[in-house]
Formats: C-alpha cells, sequence, structure tokens
C-alpha cells in the first residue's frame, strides 16, 4: 500500500507533530508514505471565505499535484472534506469541466487519517498505550461532511490503557469555523465557551479530535484558562506505543 | 420624509445578544428542548429519509416550472370563487390588503401568524392606512404588545420567558394579579382576543402551502386562533410567497408529514386549516389570494441560491444552530433569522446588513442535516459569501485598501509558488519572537487581535513538517 500525506498548510507550519504522528502509524501499518512538496494550501480558507476566484488556482494545484495518487491520506478532517465535498461544486462553479472530472477521479482516492485505517485497511487496533483520561471531540466537518461516524472512537477505544470518558453535546460545533473565529469573534468565543465547560466537566487531561484547527481554537482557549487540560490530534495518540514510540 | 438608519451589521447587533444573559439563558432552554422534541418524533419514522428527498423533489420541481403552478393556482382558485391579486413586491402588496379594507369600510382586521406579511411590513402599512391589525397568535401578540420584532419563525417570542410575559401582560392588557403559570398567561390572551373575533370583520393571513390542482390554500398552526381568523370573518386576504406553491393535493402528504415533525416535533399538528375559495353559508363570503413576488423570481435565477426558496419555515435550522442558540433571532436584524434567514434574506434584500449575514455562521453544517427539505444551507452561504466577495471587490479603490481582501489575495499567492510558501514558513518563525512567550502568543497584531481576545495562538515551532521530512527521509 502505498499513500501520500497530504499534510495540509496549517499542520506543515503549526502543528508538524500531528503530520510525524500520522507518518508513524502509516508506516506501522506498512504503508509505504510519500510526500509531494509541492503541495501547499487546499484553498478551503479562501473558498468558504467568499474568495473563490482566489481559491480556484489553489484547487487546481492540489489536483495537479495529487492527481496520480494511489490514495491521499490527510492529517485534517475538514481539509478532506474540501476536497471531497467543495471541490465538485468549485469546479461546476468555474465551468471547467476538465477540472471537473479530474476532481471526480481523485475525490474518491482523498481520505482522512482515521477513516483511512479503518475503512482502507480495515484496522481499528494500531496497537497504541497511552494512559491517560481522554476525551473525544467530533469536528463538524469529520461528522457531518465525511461521515466518520464511530471510526475515530473505534480507535481510541482499542488503545491501551486509555480512560476514555464520554463528552457531554459532543456533536455540537466548537465555534471554530475558519475565519468565522475573526469575523465573529463574540459569537465563536459564546459557542467556544459552552465546549470547554463540557471538555472541563468530564475531568480528562486531554482533549482529541481529527483537526488540529477546532483544537488551535478549543485548546487556545483551555491555555488561556490555565484550565491544565492539553489537547491532541488522534494520531498523536495512536503513535504512543508502550516501547516508548 | 423617512429618514433611513441604516441597518446594523450581525456581528454588532450580535454582541450587544451575547452580553445579554437572561436571553442567553432563555435561548438555550428553549432550542435544546424543541431540539430533543425534534429528534424523538424523526426518528419513530425509518423512512424519514426518504420522506426528506421526497419533500425536496417536489419543490424542486414546481420551482423548476413555477410559472406553470402559479397560473394553474389562479385559474383553480378563481373557479372557486376566489379572487387572485399579484404582487411585485412589498408596497404593491400592503396596497392590495390595505384597498380590500377600505372597500369593505374595514378599520380592524384580525391576523394569523403569518412571517410573509412580517416580511412586506403590513401592519405598519395598515396602521398608517388608518386599520387596526391585531395579531391572534399567542407568541405574535406578546411581540406586537411588546413592541419588538419576532425573533424565531416558529415561536416569535422565545427569546422572552414567562416572568417577562407576565409583567407585559400585566402592564398592556391590564391584568392584574396574573400569575406567571402558562394557562392564566393564556387566558389573559384568550380574554383580549375573543372581543377581537367577534368584532373584525376582515382576517389577513398567510399560507404554509397552497395547491394549484385544486386552488386549496393551507394554514397549520397549534392554538386554534388562527381557525377563529379563516371562519368567523366575511372577508379574509391570504398573502402568499410564490414559492409556496405545491402542484397536486396529494403532495400534501409528504409535507404535513415533514412540517410538524420539524417544527414543533409533534406527529401531526393541533390544528390544520384548508379553504377553497368560498362557500355559500360557510365561512368567509370574499377570498382574495395575494401572490408575492418581492425578490423571489430573482433569487429563482441563482442555480445555487434558488435552493433557498424550497423552505417550508418549519425552522428546525434555527432551533438546531450554535450560533442562533447564542445570538437568538434579533441579531439577524431580518424577519428570517437564523441559517434559513441567512441565505433567504440576502437574496430578497439588497443592503449591507444582510451581506454579513452569510457569514454568520461556522458552517458546522447541523442545519443542513435537520431540513426536511434537504436545502444545502452551509453550500448556500458559501456561494453567498462569493456574491458579497464579488461585490465589494467592484468597489474599486475601496476594496484595494480594504484589509481583509489585501490579505487574502497575499495569502493566495504565497500559496500559489511552493518556494514563496516555504520562505513566508520561514519569515513567520523569525519574525514572531517579539509575540511569543512561553511558546504560545498571547496577542497578535492588527485584524488577528479578535483570535487572542479570549485564546492563545501557537508560535510557529523550530521546524517545519516539511523540513522534517527533509531532513530524516
Amino acid at each position: 500500500m502505498r499513500a501520500e500525506l497530504f499534510i495540509t498548510c496549517f499542520n506543515d507550519t503549526l502543528f508538524p507533530d500531528t503530520g510525524r504522528a500520522v507518518v508513524e502509524v502509516l508506516e506501522r501499518q506498512g504503508v509505504t508514505v510519500g510526500f509531494p512538496f509541492e503541495q501547499t494550501c487546499c484553498g478551503q480558507m479562501h473558498y468558504n471565505t467568499g474568495y473563490q476566484s482566489e481559491a480556484l488556482p489553489l484547487i487546481r494545484r492540489f489536483v495537479d499535484v495529487f492527481g496520480d495518487a494511489e490514495a491521499v491520506v490527510s492529517a485534517s478532517a475538514s481539509c478532506a472534506g474540501m476536497v471531497r465535498d467543495i471541490y465538485p461544486m468549485a469546479a461546476e462553479q468555474a465551468g471547467d469541466e476538465g477540472l471537473a472530472r479530474a476532481v471526480a477521479a481523485l475525490a474518491p482516492r482523498v481520505h482522512e487519517f482515521s477513516q483511512y485505517l479503518v475503512e482502507v485497511l480495515g484496522v481499528d487496533d494500531v496497537g497504541a498505550y497511552f494512559p491517560h483520561r481522554v476525551t473525544y471531540h467530533p469536528t463538524c466537518h469529520s461528522l457531518r461532511m465525511l461521515h466518520v461516524g464511530d471510526a475515530p472512537l473505534r480507535l481510541l477505544q482499542n488503545v491501551a490503557g486509555i480512560e476514555l470518558v464520554e463528552l457531554e453535546r459532543a456533536d455540537e460545533c466548537c465555534g471554530f469555523g475558519g475565519t468565522f473565529a475573526i469575523k465573529n469573534a463574540d459569537t465563536s468565543a459564546a459557542i467556544l465557551s459552552d465546549k470547554t465547560r463540557n471538555i472541563l466537566n468530564t475531568r480528562s487531561e486531554v482533549c482529541a479530535a481529527l483537526d488540529t484547527s477546532c483544537l488551535m481554537h478549543i485548546g487556545g482557549a483551555l491555555r488561556r484558562g490555565r484550565a491544565g487540560v492539553r489537547t491532541m490530534h488522534l494520531a498523536e495518540i495512536l503513535a504512543h506505543t508502550q516501547d516508548g514510540g | 420624509m423617512r429618514v433611513r438608519v441604516p441597518t446594523p451589521t450581525f456581528q454588532r447587533s450580535a454582541r450587544d445578544a451575547l452580553a445579554d444573559t437572561q436571553l442567553r439563558t432563555n435561548l438555550a432552554r428553549a432550542t435544546h428542548t424543541i431540539r430533543t422534541k425534534r429528534a424523538a418524533a424523526v426518528a419513530e419514522l425509518d423512512d424519514w429519509e426518504e420522506l426528506r428527498e421526497a419533500g425536496r423533489a417536489i419543490k424542486a420541481r414546481t420551482l423548476r416550472h413555477l410559472d406553470r403552478y402559479l397560473l394553474q393556482l389562479e385559474e383553480s382558485v378563481t373557479r372557486a370563487g376566489g379572487i387572485v391579486h399579484w404582487a411585485p413586491d412589498a408596497g404593491a402588496a400592503n396596497r392590495i390588503v390595505a384597498e380590500v379594507a377600505q372597500a369593505h369600510g374595514v378599520d380592524e382586521v384580525v391576523k394569523v401568524k403569518s412571517i410573509t406579511t412580517d416580511e412586506i411590513g403590513l401592519n405598519t402599512a395598515l396602521t398608517r392606512a388608518g386599520i387596526e391589525a391585531t395579531e391572534t397568535d399567542l407568541a405574535e401578540l406578546i411581540i406586537q404588545l411588546a413592541g419588538e420584532s419576532s425573533s424565531h419563525i416558529l415561536v416569535p417570542a422565545v427569546h422572552k420567558n414567562r416572568a417577562e410575559i407576565k409583567e407585559l401582560f400585566r402592564a398592556k392588557l391590564g391584568a392584574t394579579g396574573l400569575s406567571d403559570e402558562p394557562a392564566d398567561i393564556a387566558e389573559a390572551a384568550r380574554v383580549h382576543l375573543r372581543a377581537k373575533f367577534l368584532s373584525a370583520r376582515m382576517a389577513v393571513s398567510g399560507a404554509n402551502f397552497a395547491v394549484a390542482e385544486t386552488g386549496s390554500v393551507l394554514v397549520v398552526e397549534s392554538e386554534g386562533n388562527g381557525r377563529m381568523c379563516l371562519t368567523l370573518p366575511e372577508v379574509l386576504v391570504t398573502v402568499m410567497g410564490i414559492e409556496k406553491v405545491l402542484p397536486v393535493w396529494a403532495d400534501l402528504e409528504v409535507f404535513l408529514q415533514l412540517l410538524p415533525r420539524s417544527s414543533t416535533g409533534e406527529r401531526m399538528n393541533p390544528y390544520t386549516s384548508v379553504w377553497t375559495g368560498v362557500h355559500e353559508g360557510d365561512g368567509p363570503k370574499e377570498f382574495h389570494l395575494v401572490l408575492l413576488d418581492n425578490g423571489r423570481t430573482r433569487a429563482l435565477a441563482d442555480p445555487v441560491g434558488r435552493d433557498a426558496l424550497q423552505c417550508i419555515r418549519c425552522s428546525a435550522c434555527l432551533n438546531i444552530c450554535p450560533v442562533y442558540e447564542r445570538t437568538g433571532g434579533h441579531a439577524y436584524n431580518s424577519v428570517y433569522p437564523g441559517p434559513i434567514g441567512a441565505i433567504i434574506t440576502p437574496q430578497l434584500e439588497d443592503s449591507k446588513s444582510a451581506d454579513t449575514l452569510p457569514y454568520a455562521s461556522s458552517l458546522c453544517g447541523a442545519c443542513y442535516e435537520v431540513c426536511p427539505v434537504k436545502i444545502d444551507i452551509p453550500k448556500i452561504l458559501i456561494h453567498l459569501r462569493g456574491k458579497a466577495v464579488a461585490k465589494k471587490q467592484d468597489q474599486g479603490w475601496r476594496a484595494k485598501a480594504d484589509p481583509e481582501v489585501l490579505g487574502m489575495k497575499a495569502l493566495a499567492s504565497v500559496f500559489s509558488d511552493r518556494s514563496r510558501y516555504e520562505r513566508v514558513q520561514k519569515l513567520a518563525r523569525a519574525g514572531q519572537w517579539p509575540l511569543v512567550r512561553r511558546g504560545a502568543i498571547s496577542r497578535l497584531p492588527g485584524p488577528l487581535s479578535a483570535w487572542t481576545t479570549v485564546r492563545d495562538a501557537p508560535a510557529v515551532p523550530e521546524q517545519t513538517f516539511r523540513e522534517w521530512w527533509r531532513a530524516n527521509r
């Protein structure tokens, strides 16, 4: 099996540890991981904020870079959702039939990390060890755009030593929403307060999710409040092993 | 001369609403209660997804052939003894209603709950024509007495709690000694309204559906006050958006299942009133149907935006929305609040305020998931954001100086070239030192400062992922 890592600009620049963890977990499953250096950004922020003509070259670039890949694995659920769900609409709106065809061919091969493990590789126990109290926040795009279902939870449940605590109102948005967090900062903060309150109520040490962008938002508030709770991408938990991996 | 005060942006109004702790409590309680009820009512049906698809398909087909169905509706209504009027805009619709009242020498009308008549500002227009309009839906009455506007499609007074309503009725209806028991509050309204029902000679309603095949018009409600309006007065005027037409009677089978379960979380709504023209010795002697465009045909011309016209006004998207739950409906400054308002209002109304509505969403997708006619609200929001940005960029020199436009263009250029992208990664790391304390940033400059008002930002780490890959692979 071979998969090209779609690291996303966000993880590449701000959360390289998430990328390293994804690589470690995939390689442990016998996957040969490649990294196309020409990749930059999928265009999600531009497209979703309304800068659709600025996003279009980035969409074309993504399709060029990853077009021939056997499989593409993304460390971000919302970026994977962008390619699978929004690219077809973008190609159609641009009136570019060639791009639409290329997107239709590529999109089904672009996978979010946990979905790739569970649905493509058929693995829900990666042999991880993580002796901590953890709660899991299902991010909106993983839940409602990609329909990851219980894939990430199954992976977590099979982690040795983990104490998994259910998060109340888990399927409610955390209030991040990309540029929404800046453009509607007050509303974003109000939604975030309820999310962090529910996280704190679980008395967990760690809040895990499939998107470091939502986690940057949640973790940033937890850190500002000196709450003593850290955020981790699912891959970082799965990368931990008994022999200190 | 009327002075036009520009409507505030969503951001501005939301800030005020978010600071109101009583409002936050009222909204959280109400939205979560109704959300849970809806989920239970929907879970009872194992063909819910098929019903949603049927609802979507019927609405989409109707909108594709709207011209034909509207003409058929006109013919059917006329044949049944009704009178059909075509209103291209709010002003025309208001004039038609006022003229009907004046022709009958009527100076008071009773109203069935109707958002469409709020959209056209009918009550104000009637007052100006010397006609007093009384809202008979309990929540609408509360809003009218308080001199406020509705904050929810289904429950217009959702922002108020019982104690606040009791105080209002004490002050406005002279109901001294009123308790805050729901039954007592309802009784005070009943006493007040009964006199109106008996004296008013004309009623105004909206419509949930109208059937082109038969000319029947339908209203669903919970209180029975609507039925009083629809049956007691001599003259009935219904103002209906042109998108509410359905081709055939059998289509109601789908929508009368979708609507109550999605809106009130009930299997069936308590009152469903249907009328077809006029009948000797039974109900109103005269029936007028006002078909309202008011921007709808313009929305219909937009291949993406037109799906918003499929809406059956159930308000499930409001109740599930994380934004609506915190800000309430008034922050939208729009007759149609919540996610559906954020895609309808900017298409019906051309204003700066309306252009901020598509941004009043985190694109979480919960609205799409609950929509009974499968309107992909997030996609339409994104589409309308595109239109808002295009409009902004058309403003010439002003757009060139806008920090958001500048930032977005600069980033797009950075991402379009690998070496430029890698250079900027290095620059960010090198240039961040004045801001970083203990591995994080607690105060960002410029527009990004909105991030750090309540959150820390991570510092750019020592090594990007690609640098690690280069060094280790």
